[in-house]
């Protein structure tokens, strides 16, 4: 099959002038769509997601199927894809939930991304946030001020502590061949439970409380808010979303500009050539594993000064098993992420604003994440059922199998 | 049986990989289908083999059209195939990999493994094949293995099969092998097409010799009336220089020094047993030995890749035993490896980030962590104009480029520089005779500047057309380290077999 590794030239053939019409417009701009492009098959994925959601919310309504409503139905369907965007964009509160949502997912993600560009597997995210998180809340409660020294040591504080967590696998996979896989996994477990111990001694545990819940942040060392100077209480976004923000623009310059950004990409694409060229493979293991960490830890610093106040066992939710299809579906480049984790933000945000009015239950975003997820998956699917030029899913990370 | 390719044309984005291709097989005979990388021999053999359709042209059987829409309508039509690289169950016994998808069964779909044992068993004894029904495959050297998949095919009763670069992967004695295979099953009515650019092999086996150059068929010849330099020509459209032009060489001063070099495997099974060898600045000292004979970890442990147990590595004088790829590669050590898609290149980096691949680290590409691309690129456009890599810009991956140039990207990367030495290994393996060329005057012109140069190959032919010294390795050591201008092809040949050892001089 080496016969035909010709190189590619852009299709020529397309573009002849033939009787005009927006209909023959349309086909003409459809047949340039090419799936090399990075951004066409997230949303085609995303489109297909759309579209299913509409079954979905449809069965939601059950009782108005059995009566026949069926106008009823397509009403409930507007409502909730129109509640849904409102929720996302279209208003203050919702844009600003939108940041709330998105700030950790962006920064998890790039967690993410990062092993994925080095050829591993980051499924710590979880255990790295949860300790970024402890070690910033820790600065956050036992500092005093002033806010202006004291946020920004919890906030690097939280890197360090994700990062010290982060570098644990790293150090296990380059020295002792531990699968990352296995080891980020367990290290999840053994940092819910650390952080369980830590908030049930005397040096975090708020006062007069029994269950695991750490000292409140006061407002001075909180990140401040985004839209403060507006005044209204309710809007809780704040400044870690710059900090994520920051992280993608860090992680572009890494990967395009620096030399260790040039082996970390030659170490995910091709790892015999990285080392036959001199780059140290156990190095960049560690290093990759050790910004992951750092990465992650700022999304967990984030979430407890900045939109929680407080470190619980659970304050890392689901974001770390999140910020794995947020990577995925942004192809683990920089834009990519930070679109995929504004697109979930918005979902999440949007999904609490579609249940209040329209009654169709948050989940369905659960069940939109979860399609955009599998049809990235599927890119061949995709080609198919949208008609686009087919080309070798060839764009996405490259993964080591077990045991590599 | 009579097999025929008729207008068959086969367009790709960008490419005609087939141009009205009309090809003629009957069983029998031994057609060899002969042509550069790129020619579109894959591309035939796929439509042939119901992988692809053709956009055009219609392939016959006896006469009668017949279209295949995947591989088991032309196997079903007795068309079978060996492909290059192995489609076999490394776990599975031979017996097991043969049956495997038409199992015989007993009751309740239990396979029914003695029958299989026998079939297989029957069939290795009619071809000659020599296989053992129970012996594991990931037990098995490759020429036994390739054995496993021409019973497979015949198992499925093919009257005509396609080989796919057959002796890439085999040793000289096992391509003798499969040499006397091919009669056996061209006696026994079998028809044969042999897809190969070597060009030696197609003239001893082929009765018909059929030339594909850039999607067209080119010509017929007949191998008796043609030698390999007019059949060189027609393969590639202009004349061809097989020999290598060189004057001779005037060693200097010894650059690489080799003294009791001993590398074991991590299981502690010895690769290089105590080697003592040197190369002088100025001169091609060429590895001569048949694959795995330990030429591969001898490289590995001269550039850095693979830890010696024992013994030194000097260069220039100053020891470079356990130093690391980039110490290795600091001291002026160019290294071409032996696998360019493995390890020579990244694919999906572009033609100018695989040029600085192992120089990114260093002024002028870098300064501490910043990398500068604007002199990246320029340097990378120079290269590519310099070693005349054909690829469509700098910024195209290098791994869509023909493997003729890969290569002259690696050789471009690694030679550009200043040298004391060359390590080349396999420079051309996969590579259109045109490319092939082209490296050679290269690794000559690094001599003539006075780089000491070590070329491994495990084609005899390219030591002996470079080598100013010929070194033979056989099991892990240095069986013989002859002047070139004093031995013969003959004479390396049996040192290359273990029949023959030098008497310590």
């Amino acid at each position: 099959m080496t016969d035909v590794a010709t190189p590619q030239t852009p299709d020529t053939t397309e573009g002849s002038e033939s009787n005009g019409g927006p209909l023959d417009f349309l086909k003409r701009v459809w047949d340039r769509i090419d799936t090399t492009n990075a951004l066409v098959l997230p949303a085609l994925a995303l489109a297909s997601a759309l579209i299913i959601g509409i079954f979905v919310i449809a069965l939601s309504d059950i009782d108005r199927i059995q009566d026949g409503d069926w106008g009823g139905i397509v009403t409930t369907i507007i409502d909730a894809y129109r509640a849904l965007f409102e929720g996302a964009f279209f208003s203050l509160k919702g844009f600003n939930e939108t940041l709330v949502a998105t700030t950790p997912l962006l920064l998890a993600g790039l967690a993410v991304a990062i092993t994925f560009r080095a050829g591993m597997f980051n499924i710590g995210g979880t255990g790295q946030m949860l300790m970024g998180g402890l070690f910033s809340v820790w600065v956050g409660f036992t500092m005093s001020g002033p806010g202006i020294l004291q946020v920004p040591l919890a906030v690097l504080a939280g890197m360090v502590g994700g990062m010290l967590w982060g570098i644990i696998p790293g150090f296990l996979k380059a020295r002792a061949g531990v699968h990352e896989v296995i080891s980020t996994i367990m290290l999840n477990f053994i940092a819910s439970s650390f952080v369980l111990w830590v908030l049930k001694t005397n040096a975090f545990r708020r006062e007069g409380r029994q269950d695991p819940i750490s000292k409140l942040v006061d407002d001075e060392g909180r990140l401040p808010r985004l839209f403060g100077f507006l005044g209204r209480p309710e809007l809780r976004a704040h400044t870690g979303f710059l900090i994520a923000i920051c992280a993608a623009i860090f992680f572009w310059w890494l990967l395009e500009r620096t030399t260790l950004g040039f082996e970390i990409r030659a170490q995910g694409a091709n790892p015999h050539a990285a080392r036959y060229a001199g780059m140290k493979p156990g190095f960049l293991i560690i290093v990759t594993f050790a910004m992951a960490g750092g990465f992650a830890g700022l999304a967990g610093a984030t979430e407890v000064i900045g939109t929680q106040g407080r470190a619980t066992q659970t304050f890392a939710g689901g974001i770390g098993f999140d910020a794995i299809a947020v990577a995925l579906l942004g192809r683990s480049t920089p834009v990519g992420t930070v679109l995929a984790a504004l697109l979930f933000g918005a979902l999440q945000s949007g999904g609490q604003k579609m249940q209040v009015e329209t009654g169709v239950p948050v989940d369905l975003v659960l069940i939109l994440r979860a399609l955009i997820v599998l049809f990235i998956a599927a890119p061949q699917l995709m080609k198919f059922v949208w008609r686009v030029k087919a080309e070798g899913a060839t764009a996405g990370p490259s993964f080591g199998g077990w045991g590599e | 049986m009579e097999l025929e390719l008729r207008g068959i044309t086969k367009r790709f984005p960008g490419v005609v990989a087939n141009d009205n291709v009309n090809l003629t097989v009957r069983t029998g005979e031994v057609l060899a289908l002969v042509g550069e990388n790129g020619a579109g021999k894959s591309t035939l053999m796929n439509i042939m083999y119901g992988l692809y359709h053709a956009d055009e042209g219609q392939i016959f059987i006896d006469g009668e059209p017949v279209t295949f829409s995947a591989p088991g309508d032309a196997i079903e039509a007795g068309i079978g195939m060996v492909h290059q690289h192995f489609m076999l169950v490394p776990v599975f016994t031979v017996a097991e990999n043969v049956v495997l998808g038409v199992e015989p069964t007993g009751a309740f779909g239990r396979i029914d493994t003695a029958e299989a044992n026998r079939d297989v068993e029957e069939i290795s004894a009619q071809y000659g094949l020599h296989l053992d029904p129970a012996a594991l495959i990931e037990e098995l050297p490759v020429g036994i293995q390739q054995r496993v998949e021409i019973l497979k095919v015949l198992f499925r009763d093919a009257q005509i099969i396609v080989f796919d670069e057959p002796t890439a992967v085999l040793t000289p004695n096992e391509i003798e092998e499969f040499f006397k295979i091919i009669e056996v099953l061209k006696e026994s009515g079998h028809g044969i097409v042999f897809i190969t650019h070597k060009l030696k092999e197609a003239l001893r086996i082929a009765d018909r010799i059929g030339v594909l150059r850039r999607g067209k068929t080119v010509g017929d010849a007949d191998p008796a009336e043609i030698n390999e330099v007019e059949l060189a020509e027609m393969m590639v459209g202009r004349p061809v220089q097989l020999l290598v032009e060189k004057e001779t060489a005037e060693p200097g001063d010894t650059t690489l020094d080799v003294k009791g070099l001993h590398v074991v495997s991590p299981e502690g099974r010895t690769l290089v047993d105590h080697v003592s060898f040197n190369v002088r600045s100025g001169e091609i000292v060429g590895i001569a030995g048949v694959q795995g004979n330990g030429q591969t970890e001898l490289v590995e442990a001269l550039t850095g890749l693979r830890d010696a147990l024992g013994g030194t590595i000097t260069l220039d004088g100053s020891d470079i035993t356990h130093s690391s790829p980039r110490e290795v590669h600091d001291a002026n050590v160019a290294h071409i490896p032996e696998d360019r898609q493995r390890s020579g290149l990244v694919g999906a980096f572009s033609v100018s980030e695989n040029m600085v691949l192992t120089d990114y680290d260093s002024e002028p590409f870098s300064t501490g962590f910043r990398m500068h691309w604007a002199t990246v690129r320029a340097t990378a456009s120079d290269l590519v104009e310099q070693y005349d890599v054909r690829t469509p810009s700098i910024e195209t991956p290098a791994g869509t480029l023909s493997g003729g140039n890969q290569q002259k990207v690696i050789v471009a990367r690694e030679l550009h520089r200043d040298l004391r030495l060359l390590i080349a290994s396999q420079p051309t393996r996969g590579v259109d005779v045109g490319s092939i060329e082209y490296i050679h005057a290269q690794i000559v012109a690094a001599r003539d500047s006075g780089v000491g140069v070590l070329v491994v190959s495990t084609e005899l032919d390219e030591v002996m057309a470079l080598a100013d010294r010929v070194i033979v390795m056989f099991r892990g050591q240095i069986v013989a380290d002859l002047q070139r201008d004093q031995t013969s092809h003959s004479e390396v040949g049996l040192y290359m077999a273990g029949a023959k050892e030098q008497e310590p001089a």
